[in-house]
């Protein structure tokens, strides 16, 4: 058993009136994943949310390295990376321009030749000096997927990354999380897509009746 | 920790200068709605010179309602707002530097363009220096109470009427004791009382605002 670097029990959420969930627990140390299952409505974003901090629970603590995550606010900013539904990128500026800004606000320095290597891993290379805003959807979610791989986090906590991809970015978001996941890091995904991890059995967690 | 506030900060302006346009109109509607008044009321000088100082700082606080709508709701439409909320840095901080950098695209241009629009009012020179001065202090206050009315009202329907409906009131000392020192230079009372309130209001802002809006910033992601 590999010692647990994140971990809660007892979550619960409310939106509204409703109580979305409750009694909700797991732990996840590294070299782990969790795939976060459930309906339409049933929670999952609102599970991810709480698990990075951006939403508070009804009930329940997440803790990263036995830390409440609330407290540990600035460290684990540090080692966790989020990609929600919206992309996170500004539309005026250009791809390259994004990873350089996502990167200094985060306290890192990158330089243009690793966040050129990044968007050409993620198949952007002839559109990196373009303002975001002439993207297409797909093409804006990989650059947001590029600062992924940029950010050196140890746990990425990923709602949905497969929308709006293709056949091809959906093969390399998979060996993307595989990768990571084997290369010693924590990763959190939601997905109504069938995501397969090569040689690696994620956790499941179903959310929601 | 000083770096994020820069790159907060430049993070702003080099946007800001991507989007001329939304910083030309608000430039724009602080220059017509002054003029507007010597138009409307009749050029007699005497009057002009006691109205000036009250029009030009309702104009400026009008002009800085305007632009606070913007503050965050683009940042908040692509997501780009919680990201800086998740950076390991004090949500506080963020605050700060977005109110700072409002207050560079929009406050400081006011700086520029108010002596002109003295003139245009007939202000002499002391009480033209004085109202520099007295926005040169009021108009980070302006930006900085703004961010509160701006965080809160993140999201919500109507926003930009429900910022001057929370905020307005908060504005009101600034108002007083901005055009109230202009108003003692041109009466020779003096300035040094209501400039001195007006750096006493602008400290408790700094100290407080960014505290509150950062508050404000959570709830309205969540």
């Amino acid at each position: 058993m590999t010692p647990s670097l994140l971990s809660t029990h007892d979550l619960a959420c409310e939106r509204g009136e409703r109580l979305l969930f409750e009694d909700l627990g797991f732990e996840l140390g590294k070299g782990e994943a969790l795939l976060v299952r459930g309906g339409n409505g049933h929670g999952k974003t609102s599970l991810l949310r709480i698990l990075c901090g951006l939403s508070v629970p009804a009930a329940g603590v997440v803790r990263w390295r036995d830390q409440s995550i609330i407290r540990a606010h600035e460290q684990y900013g540090r080692e966790m990376a989020y990609i929600g539904h919206a992309n996170g990128i500004k539309d005026d500026l250009t791809p390259v321009e994004n990873l350089r800004l996502t990167a200094a606000l985060g306290g890192r320095e990158l330089d243009l030749a690793t966040a050129m290597t990044a968007l050409e891993h993620v198949g952007l290379s002839r559109c990196m000096d373009f303002p975001a805003r002439v993207l297409s959807f797909g093409q804006r979610r990989r650059v947001a997927l590029a600062g992924l791989m940029t950010a050196g986090a140890l746990l990425w906590i990923l709602d949905e990354p497969l929308t709006g991809l293709d056949v091809h970015g959906v093969a390399m978001v998979e060996q993307m999380i595989r990768d990571h996941v084997v290369a010693g890091g924590l990763a959190i995904m939601t997905t109504h897509q069938p995501l397969v991890l090569a040689g690696l059995t994620p956790k499941t967690l179903s959310v929601g009746g | 920790m000083l770096k994020f506030l820069i790159t907060v900060i430049r993070r702003d302006v080099l946007l800001a200068a991507r989007r001329r346009g939304d910083w030309l109109t608000a430039q724009f509607f602080f220059v017509m709605v002054v003029s507007m008044f010597p138009l409307g009321i009749g050029p007699e000088p005497s009057m002009l010179r006691a109205i000036g100082p009250g029009v030009v700082w309702v104009a400026a606080l009008l002009a800085c309602l305007l632009s606070l709508g913007r503050l965050f709701a683009h940042d908040y439409r692509d997501g780009t707002l919680e990201q800086m909320l998740l950076s390991p840095y004090p949500n506080t901080l963020l605050a700060l530097g977005k109110a700072l950098a409002h207050w560079i695209i929009n406050g400081i241009p006011l700086l520029v363009i108010a002596p002109v629009l003295g003139i245009q009012f007939n202000l002499p020179a002391e009480a033209v220096w004085i109202l520099v001065l007295s926005l040169a202090i009021g108009t980070p206050i302006l930006s900085l109470l703004g961010s509160i009315g701006a965080a809160l009202t993140l999201g919500l329907r109507g926003g930009g009427l429900l910022i001057t409906l929370l905020i307005l009131p908060l504005y009101v000392p600034a108002l007083i004791f901005g055009a109230g020192a202009v108003d003692g230079a041109l009466s020779g009372t003096g300035s040094e009382a209501h400039l001195s309130l007006l750096a006493a209001f602008l400290v408790m802002s700094l100290l407080l605002a960014p505290w509150v809006s950062a508050m404000a910033l959570k709830v309205s992601v969540e």
